[in-house]
């Protein structure tokens, strides 16, 4: 292809505040229609917004989580248009003057290199309601509940340039939030909606092209799928000599396009202008540095020091460091039991594993830190065996109780007694004197292959708790 | 009882001359009576108010008595009042019975006062004549062929035709002055951010400001007391502390610095208003004030940046008069926007419409810098010439109108000729300081009010100037014709 995309999102982030940006009703997320809207939400005559002072700490948090510069006056405006969802007929935003400036953060490839991706600016505002087009008998209905939810409007700079960089720039900003604590990033339920602005450009070329921007895709795999489509569509035209149309674009999952919106729903001119209800919000420096003091480490931080400190893959550390939680609980698992190389093999592969089959977060995880490392600690001084330990481990997981507790209960501990393990070599030897033979008459490369088979004998007459280790040396020494 | 003063009124119900339930009757009384000549209410709940009165009763007699508790009061139909019809003036409203209370309205209500009824005014306050209601021009006391001024012409004619001792404004561009001077009583635009806004129908936000419209200075400021204070709910309500205002009432006037400027009595003032207004002064003179000419240079802008910046602020307030929640709606809308724009243009009047255009247009892209961005940058000049005259006076002195109440009908086709109605009293709310009208004599029995400007938060100074004046003269004593039973 000799077309360069170029491509900028716009993600809009629901900020976690128990209550609305410009009102006292409550955020929570599925209650029943207009049950939490206020006169403030339904725009009753002279009613008046006043800001939640909640939705500039975490607007602040954000803008030190990029390194962006602070806005010490920002200023909420008007954007001015007619819905039914939007009762006051404009929504408070910021447009000139927006609490986050400039900024940026790294972004995690498939591949293990990084990229820094620009933020422009990042700015609040509060979400409009919802129109519900079934079950009215061809009228609309509307629900005012998500009117006033606190959003962080959040700008990149068009440095991204795949499908792939899109959605590992939303991964890292969705780490980023959730550390941060300032959202729930919840895509399903809408905490992170994002639009994407997306013009193709003949390669080489300093012009951008005209752009194209899609609304509402809400999840990683859409943003993938719909900037996939996007720049197909975009380089058809133009290897056919015609020109991209600047205009609002939806993505259809289900049909997997982009095809313009109705030019109903896109209004021409916001009439933007300084909110006089509101005061221009001014932030000090102090307020400023109690908040970066108070602010955790960052996911890619923590990803950096993980693949120093415990010399992890840049796969490995970024798959640890993706959450809080779980990256604390891998650190708790390698204070328990000191390697954090099994640590991250069992945490990435048996704790993920059956989360994912369980359906469960981390925070829900019925096997605690301290209990995991206990359990690798029997690994490690031998006690079990890898294979034991992760029956010891399912044990756990179903709530049988601590790694010992299991082992004892079980008795389940590795046999080390080299007298009880050359008996049942001795065992399996006699009992298998065709495949001895065999084993003789082979070469050394052979051998190497029928050498597991007398390992799995020993091991299964010995339910598995023979020290492997042990095996393989009274083998070597009798397989002559 | 109806020609007693707020102040008296009160004494009268302490000591127990008479009860709240009998003051209140005889003030429903003269509403049912009298109104019909003025036209100055929109709404009156005689059983809510007599129920207030009796409540007001007992609180007297249980010693719980504060200022107003008892003391019948109208309010502008632009205050939102819980369980009773808010109109705003306009047909949008008509139907609009709020949920709740304006905190002004909250404030009189806690103090015990009684409401007496919701007073007339132009449609969403915009007006300066009360000609655009929705529900009919109300009608001057002192001439019912004159118009009261506006917007708040109803709450004055209601308080000059005595069917009120006291009542509520609120003043965007002079519609507190305006129509206190036309009606020949005492009304106080406070600074902007003394008194909330919440559940005040918004006109222009940054402009708007409610305040005490009564005979006398001294009813004004127990007015005041009751509304003027920090609410959180209005981010634009200011924590500067409170006064009690009668405290400074009766504080000498020796020494105090009064600046006329001079582009107030420049052409365009009626020069028998301006001859009242000199005497006025004179009073203030002989009562130790010193008089000194001063500038405000950029007055002329006044009326063009207001007239942008108003009506961009309007624009967008009355957008959420949509018909999708409350009030007016189209019969059968056939969609969305037959929906919008039928609901829009048979709920609102010209002058509403008119004022949505130009603020619109104001707004739009590709002239927001040319209107909007400019005319804020006027009015900061304006407010700077204020702050520079502050600093040789103490107050700003001049004519509230460039003259009398005119004829109904008289302006009405003529909007930049109303507009010229605000001169004197724009610049006072574009700079957000308090200014007070006064009544200053008459002309051919039409009253005229004196304005004085204060700093911010100088409401005491201007009360107390007011105050003083009154002490000497009896112009605001003087009651109608038709109030009294005379001829209208």
């Amino acid at each position: 292809m000799q077309w360069e995309p170029i491509i900028g999102l716009e993600v809009h982030l629901q900020l976690a505040t128990k209550s609305k940006i410009f009102s006292g009703s409550p955020t929570t997320f599925g209650a029943e229609p207009n049950t939490q809207a206020s006169a403030v939400d339904l725009a009753m005559p002279g009613m008046l917004p006043v800001l939640n002072e909640q939705a500039v700490h975490f607007a602040v948090q954000f803008g030190l989580g990029i390194g962006a510069e602070i806005g010490k006056r920002s200023v909420f405006d008007r954007k001015n248009y007619f819905y039914p969802d939007l009762p006051k007929g404009y929504q408070i935003s910021q447009f000139e003057s927006p609490i986050v400036g400039k900024g940026h953060f790294e972004i995690l490839m498939d591949d293990g290199s990084t990229r820094s991706i620009g933020i422009t600016r990042a700015h609040l505002e509060e979400d409009a309601g919802k129109s519900l087009h079934e079950d009215f008998h061809g009228q609309s209905g509307i629900d005012l509940n998500r009117a006033g939810t606190p959003l962080l409007e959040i700008v990149s700079e068009p440095e991204i340039r795949n499908a792939g960089e899109a959605v590992a720039y939303l991964k890292a900003l969705h780490s980023l939030v959730t550390y941060l604590g300032i959202s729930d990033g919840n895509m399903a339920e809408g905490s992170m909606r994002c639009d994407v602005n997306i013009s193709l450009r003949r390669i080489g070329s300093e012009t951008l092209g005209t752009r194209a921007e899609i609304k509402n895709v809400n999840s990683f795999r859409f943003v993938e799928k719909a900037i996939r489509y996007e720049i197909e569509r975009q380089a058809d035209i133009l290897d056919d000599g015609g020109k991209v149309v600047q205009e609002t674009r939806l993505y259809d999952a289900d049909r997997d396009e982009t095809r313009p919106m109705r030019s109903k729903e896109v209004a021409n001119d916001y009439r933007y202008f300084p909110e006089p209800d509101l005061l221009p919000v001014v932030i000090d420096d102090a307020y400023i540095e109690a908040i970066r003091s108070a602010l955790p480490e960052l996911p890619a931080d923590k990803r950096h020091r993980f693949m120093q400190q415990y010399e992890l893959s840049a796969y490995d550390a970024s798959v640890l460091s993706d959450s809080r939680p779980l990256a604390a609980y891998f650190e708790a698992v390698v204070a328990e039991c000191g390697d954090a190389k099994i640590a991250a093999n069992w945490v990435q592969g048996e704790l993920l594993g059956q989360l994912n089959r369980d359906e469960r977060s981390i925070e829900h995880c019925p096997v605690s830190a301290a209990d995991l490392g206990a359990l690798i600690r029997r690994i490690l001084d031998n006690s079990i065996s890898g294979k034991i330990a992760k029956q010891v481990f399912e044990a756990m997981w179903q709530g049988a109780g601590s790694a010992d507790d299991i082992i004892a209960a079980k008795g389940l501990q590795q046999v080390s007694d080299s007298g009880a393990i050359e008996t049942i070599v001795d065992e399996v030897l006699a009992g298998n004197a065709a495949q001895v033979q065999q084993y003789l008459d082979a070469d050394e490369a052979k051998q190497k292959k029928l050498v597991g088979f007398f390992v799995g004998q020993v091991m299964t007459l010995s339910k598995g708790q023979a020290n492997p280790q042990m095996v393989n040396t009274l083998l070597a020494k009798k397989l002559v | 009882m109806h020609t007693k003063s707020v102040a008296q009124l009160a004494t009268g119900l302490s000591e127990g001359q008479f009860s709240s339930v009998e003051l209140t009757r005889v003030f429903l009384d003269r509403i049912a009576a009298i109104d019909p000549l003025y036209n100055s209410f929109i709404s009156v709940d005689e059983t809510a108010a007599m129920a207030a009165a009796t409540a007001a009763d007992k609180r007297i007699a249980a010693g719980d008595a504060v200022a107003l508790t008892g003391i019948p009061i109208a309010h502008k139909d632009i205050f939102c009042t819980n369980g009773m019809r808010t109109s705003c003036g306009s047909r949008m409203l008509d139907n609009f019975i709020p949920p709740y209370d304006a905190t002004v309205i909250q404030r009189f209500k806690a103090a015990g006062a009684v409401l007496l009824g919701k007073t007339n005014m132009d449609e969403f306050a915009m007006g300066s004549s009360n000609e655009s209601s929705f529900y009919g021009p109300t009608r001057n006391p002192w001439d019912t062929t004159l118009v009261p001024g506006g917007s708040s012409g109803g709450s004055a004619a209601a308080v000059a035709g005595l069917l009120a001792p006291a009542a509520t404004g609120t003043d965007t561009g002079g519609s507190i002055r305006q129509p206190a001077a036309f009606c020949g009583i005492t009304g106080l635009k406070p600074t902007y951010g003394r008194v909330s806004r919440l559940g005040m129908v918004a006109f222009a936000s940054s402009l708007d400001q409610a305040g005490p419209m009564a005979h006398s200075a001294q009813d004004c400021a127990l007015l005041l007391n009751i509304m003027a204070g920090h609410d959180p709910l209005d981010s634009t309500s200011s924590k500067v502390g409170t006064e009690d205002y009668c405290s400074t009432l009766q504080n000498s006037l020796a020494g105090l610095r009064i600046g006329l400027p001079r582009e107030y009595f420049k052409e365009g003032l009626d020069s028998a208003t301006g001859e009242c207004i000199n005497a006025a002064l004179k009073e203030l003179e002989a009562l130790g004030a010193t008089l000194v000419e001063v500038s405000l240079p950029h007055s002329s802008l006044t009326v063009p940046a207001y007239y942008i910046i108003a009506p961009a602020e309007a624009s967008t307030n009355l957008s959420r008069f949509d018909g999708v929640r409350y009030g007016y709606r189209c019969e059968d809308p056939s969609d969305l926007h037959d929906l919008y724009s039928r609901s829009r243009q048979e709920g609102f009047g010209d002058e509403v419409k008119r004022r949505i255009l130009v603020g619109t247009y104001a707004l739009s892209a590709g002239y927001y810098d040319a209107y909007y961005k400019k005319a804020q940058q006027v009015r900061r000049l304006i407010k700077q010439d204020f702050m520079e005259c502050f600093e040789q006076v103490d107050i700003i002195a001049g004519p509230t109108t460039p003259g009398p109440a005119f004829a109904l009908g008289a302006k009405s086709n003529d909007s930049i000729a109303m507009y010229l109605e605000d001169i004197y009293t724009l610049a006072v709310n574009l700079a957000g300081l308090p200014g007070i009208s006064v009544p200053a004599g008459f002309v051919d029995h039409k009253p005229v009010g004196l304005q004085l400007i204060g700093r911010h938060f100088d409401e005491a100074l201007l009360l107390n100037t007011a105050h003083a004046l009154q002490q000497v003269t009896d112009w605001h004593l003087r009651t109608p014709a038709s109030a009294t039973g005379g001829h209208a």
